[in-house]
This record gives C-alpha cells, structure tokens and sequence, in this order.
C-alpha cells in the first residue's frame, strides 16, 4: 500500500502520466470537433499512422521539427477532407468511410516508409523535441518536472484545449459547429452552410488527431516503427464519450487514462513476479470499455451524429 | 443549382456493376504507388497475375488465403445487414484459433470424427461469445459496439499471448510463445496432394450459401433485414429486436471464431500470436465489396485473397513493397462506397435555386 502511495505522490509518475495523455489528447480533441459537428471519424487510427509517418519523415528529410509538425497536421486534414467528401456532401456511412479512411492511411503509409526505406532493419532515428527547461518554473517542487518539463508538444497539447473550448463556448462560430451537429436545418435555416461548417470540422479534427501521432515520433519515440499507434486511435473514440463532448473533460479523461497506463507500468515493474505482465497490458483497454459503459448511459449525444444532410431535403 | 436525389429502384447492374468497376478502379489507382515506387506498372500487373494464376500451386494458395476472408466477410455482411456493427472479427478470430488448439491438442484424444465437429463447434462457440459480450454492453448499457469491439479486439490479442506463455505453451516449444499443435486427427483435411488448400474453404462455401438462403427465405432473414432497416418500425411490427441483435452476434462471431479455426486446424497446425494479418479488418472490406451478400462475400474474397497472393508474387519479382495489396484493398473499399452513393442517387439539376424546398 504505502508502495502505491509512493507511486502516486512521485512527481515522476505525474509527468508520466501527462506525457503518455499528450497524443491522446491531441486525439480526442480531434474527434470531439468531428463529433460535434454531428460526424464520426473512424479515419482516426489511421490519421495518427500518418500523422507519425509523415512528421517523422519531413523532419528526417530536414525539414527541421516544427515543418514535420506542420506536414504531419497537413497530411491528416488531407485524409480528413476525404472523410469529409464521403460522409459529408455524399452522405455515405460514416462507419465504413471511416474505417475505410484507417485502412487507406494506414497501407499509405507503410508503403511510403517501405518504398523509402526498402532495407533497413532499424528505423532512422532524428533528434526529438527536448523537454522545455524554462528558467525558475522548471525548478519549481513538483510542478516544475510535472509541468514545465515536457515537451514542446505536450504544451501545444494543452493550449488546442483552451483553443478548441474557446472557440466552442465563447465564439459564434462555436455555436454553429454545435448546432450543425444538433440540428442542422435549423444552421441551414440561419443562410449558413452545414456542408462548410461540417467538412471544416472534420479537416480541422484530422488535422489535430494528425499532431497526436507525430507526438510519438518526434517526441515520445525518435523513429517509426509499424503498429506504433496501436490502437489509441480508438481510446480516443471511447474516451470522447467518457469525456460527454467536453474540451475540459477530454483533457481530464485523457490524463487520467494516463495515470492509469503510467501505474500499470510501475505496478508491472513491482508485481512483475506475481502477475504475467500481459495483464497490465490488457488494463488500459479494459478501462477504456468501462469508462464508456459507465458514460454511455448518461451522455447525450450530438442528435445529429451518423446522421447525413442533404440540402434541399427535410 | 444541383440537387441530390434517390433513384425510384436500384437496378440490378449497379448492384453487380459497382463492386467490379470498383475492384478495378482500384487496381488503377494503383499504378500511382507503383511508378512512385519505381516499377512499370504493366509489368507489375503481369507479375501479379502470374503471382495468382501462374501455377496450380499459386491457385490453390489464392484459395488457401480466401478461406479465413470468406468467413470474415460472412461475419460482417450478416452483422452489418442488422446494423450491428461487428469491428471485431480479428479477436473472435484469435478467440475461436484458441479455443481449437485448446481442445485439439490432446486434452481430448478422440477419434478424428468426433475431434473435427468439436473443435469446430467449440471454436464457433469461443467466436460468439465474443460478440455477445459487447452486444450485450450495447443492449444493456447503451456502449457503442464500434468501440467495444475494436478495443476488444487488442485485449484479445495481448490474452492470446498470455496464454501462449502460459497455459497453451507447447512444453515442447523450446520456450517459443506458441501452442502445441492440434492432434493429427483433429486437423481439417486437405484438398489436394502436397497443397495447402484445405476442406475449411469447403465449410466456408456452405455457410455462404445457407447464409443466402436463410437471409433471402427464411423468417430468421427477413426480421434480420427488417431490424437493419429500420429497428423501431421492426419494434413496433413486433419483432423482439433485442433477441434478433443477439441471435446475429452470435452467428456472425461464431462465423469469425470458425476462421480462426480453420487458420489453426486446417493450415497452421498450432497457434502463434501472428495467426492472422488483419483478417477480421480485411472482413470488413470484404463484406462491403460483396455487398453484403453472401453469395457475394464469396466472390469478393477470392478476389482480395488474389490480390494479396498477386501482390506478394509481384513484390518477390520487382522488390515493390507487398503493403501495395493493403493500398489496393482499402481504395477499392472507398471506390465501393462512392459507387454504392452513384447507384443509389442521381444528380439533377434543377433550373431555379430554390424550388426544391
């Protein structure tokens, strides 16, 4: 017990906790916009597939860090207007579009790197962002390591939840995502275009879901490797339920399945005898699922998610 | 002003016209990744086609490779068409591959012809739990089954390699994470001399055409289709919705958990943590070029299953990526998509903006 206290006063943990939630918040703040404005995107795996390929890949073409952040966000808002095409002014099932999108971005990219790199056996590296040492906050107690030692993109993290929230509390065009993904005729009505303001979501989404996969590669990990994403595309699509749409609770379900996969790693490391280790393994997934029986009851949904808008046709 | 409206019928040429032109739309497509990748696309299509159809061994291997699509894309089609969306396959495959080298490598050392319907009962059973545990979360609790089975289909995976350094380890493996193999007599039988082709593909075929017939003619079928259509007017006609969601989870993850079965018991002969690369996704792409009909899931795999084998033939001869097969696959996906909106709707223009509404 007091090993586990240990664990969770330790500011080691925290700041483990908040880098392991980076890309996950970057990702659930992409689909909570989609969402929002009434579509989902299953494209979102493979948009962090491609997010990591392509910024690992620009800055190791020289692109410098920040140009691989850049072509990362580009390459899902691409991917993203895709999804856009299909689910949005074509109406078609945004299940299979999406799952569709995942493939397509997935195979896209790992035959780009193969086609790259037809014979290495160990991927490139680059240089990664550095953790920030800002002067006196880095050597606060406890906040200082928690904090002001990540990196660059866990920072940018945490500023696109004031952003997104910003923009969706505090502007008109916030009102108008939230009502093209609730009643879109009555967005329609108003002279505004659901197709615009929905197919803007979802490009700007993408773009985000994007910058959570280039976390890994250019911050997290120094290179691509093939299943790198593993499965965190769908954690995000969970824990936006779990989350209820909400910016702020996005950021708190995502540093809190954090927390949860950073104990599962110290626990594994102490109880590693005792127990296989696939069991905490299995953990962060199996939250996942319970947090979204736990949220699926009393979440309301954007009433217009799934469901297509064609102009002209109430 | 351009308007988007239903056609009256879809007719049947689009039905049959729509998956094939995608199919090939598809292959065009890729011609972009070959040329990128530095190859003649003319001749990486000759070498694919040489990959599936050069050799009657290259056949039988298209063949061997269709069997797990066909009853992944069963498994799909039949969930999809109740509008439960079964993302799953790939763990109630590993469920129903587990189940069988549980059973078939000598906890029972029985005669052949009871072992092979046990194993095959037993992993279709291992399957279909695995689809009604999350169509349970869905009925009961209101969990999206997308998510429910996509992440299930990771807590799955990291299970089997528990077990395989566990309870299902080979103690002759030389602590390789792998199974011992599934008895002699407990194996599906081939098809063919010294061939891979083996008696799973003849399994698989049947279940697609009772699967036609019981969707087309049989009430079981029709209060599926119903419930797809539309579940509340199903509701209100009086059909027990919730028993009908959990009667095709059943079946369509059993049909999942009987691929892993005949990857385990009719190929491989033990289980590895890499059974399967991405056959319950592939499913799914299966599932929708066909359709959604049985007959068609049939046709549609050997299809991808041809791709697949061209691809990697191709990238033996010319050093082009085989991740090619995966472009194609999925861009035929998305073609089918946009045909299946062409057959559905038509474009009109309408003189004066406005006059729709």
């Amino acid at each position: 017990m007091t090993d586990l206290l240990n664990i969770l006063i330790s500011e080691s943990f925290w700041a483990a906790s908040l880098r392991i939630a980076t890309p996950l918040i970057f990702g659930v703040l992409g689909a909570l916009l989609c969402e929002r404005a009434g579509v989902l995107n299953l494209g979102i795996e493979g948009i962090f597939v491609v997010g990591a390929m392509c910024g690992w890949m620009a800055v190791w073409l020289g692109a410098g860090l920040w140009g691989g952040v850049l072509v990362a966000a580009c390459a899902g808002a691409i991917f993203g207007l895709l999804h856009a095409i299909l689910t949005v002014p074509l109406g078609l099932s945004q299940h299979v579009s999406g799952l569709g999108i995942t493939l397509f971005a997935t195979s896209a990219s790992y035959f780009t790197y193969r086609t790259a790199l037809p014979n290495v056996s160990s991927p490139p590296r680059i240089e990664p962002f550095q953790a920030l040492d800002i002067p006196v906050l880095s050597d606060l107690p406890f906040l200082g390591p928690v904090l002001f030692q990540q990196t660059a993109l866990t920072w940018l993290a945490l500023l696109m939840v004031l952003l997104v929230w910003y923009v969706l509390q505090r502007t008109g065009l916030g009102v108008a995502i939230k009502a093209v993904g609730d009643n879109p005729d009555s967005v329609d009505a108003q002279g505004l275009s659901v197709y615009g303001l929905r197919m803007g979501a979802i490009v700007a989404g993408s773009a985000l879901m994007a910058l959570g996969g280039a976390f890994l590669t250019m911050s997290a990990f120094d290179a691509f490797f093939f299943g790198m994403v593993n499965g965190r595309g769908w954690v995000c699509i969970a824990l936006v339920i779990f989350a209820g749409w909400q910016p702020g609770k996005a950021l708190f379900g995502a540093v809190l399945f954090g927390a949860f996969d950073a104990l599962q790693v110290r626990l594994q490391t102490e109880m590693g005898a005792l127990v296989p280790g696939q069991i905490f393994l299995m953990a962060p997934y199996i939250l996942s699922i319970i947090a979204l029986v736990i949220a699926a009851r009393s979440v309301d949904y954007p009433r217009a998610l799934l469901t297509p808008w064609f102009k002209g046709q109430r | 002003m351009i308007r988007i409206e239903p056609r009256a019928a879809t007719s049947k040429t689009f039905s049959i016209g729509v998956p094939v032109l995608s199919a090939l739309i598809a292959l065009g497509f890729a011609a972009i990744p070959l040329m990128a990748a530095g190859a003649n696309p003319i001749t990486a299509y000759g070498e694919m086609f040489k990959g599936v159809f050069g050799s009657v061994f290259s056949i039988t291997e298209m063949l061997t490779r269709a069997t797990p699509l066909i009853f992944t894309g069963l498994a799909a089609a039949l969930a999809f068409r109740a509008k439960l969306w079964n993302i799953g396959g790939e763990g109630q495959l590993y469920l129903g591959a587990m189940a069988a080298v549980a059973i078939g490598s000598g906890v029972l050392d029985i005669s052949g012809v009871l072992l092979v319907p046990i194993i095959i009962l037993l992993g279709a059973a291992a399957g279909a739990a695995g689809m009604a545990a999350p169509t349970y979360l869905k009925i009961r609790f209101g969990a999206d089954e997308v998510v429910t089975t996509l992440l299930l289909n990771f807590i799955i995976l990291i299970f089997v390699q528990m077990m395989l350094e566990g309870p299902l380890q080979d103690p002759m493996g030389l602590g390789w994470p792998q199974s011992a193999p599934v008895l002699d007599q407990g194996m599906l039988p081939p098809l063919m001399d010294r061939m891979r082709v083996h008696s799973g593909l003849i399994l698989a075929v049947v279940l697609a055409v009772i699967a036609q017939f019981m969707l087309a003619r049989s009430v079981w079928g029709f209060k599926l289709r119903a419930v797809g259509e539309n579940a509340a007017a199903a509701r209100h006609a009086g059909i027990n919705v919730k028993r009908s969601l959990y009667g095709v989870a059943i079946i369509s993850g059993g049909l999942a958990g009987l691929a892993g079965v005949s990857e385990v018991a009719g190929l491989k002969g033990y289980l590895t943590a890499d059974l399967s690369p991405g056959f319950g996704y592939t499913g799914i792409v299966v599932a929708m070029l066909a359709g959604l009909s049985p007959i068609g899931v049939v046709i549609a795999a050997l299809f991808i299953a041809s791709v697949f084998v061209g691809a990697d033939g191709m990238s033996r001869a010319m050093g082009v990526s085989s991740f090619l097969a995966d472009l194609v696959v999925s861009v035929s996906l998305l073609c089918v998509l946009v045909g299946g909106f062409i057959a559905k709707y038509r474009i009109v223009r309408s003189e004066k903006a406005g006059s729709a509404t």
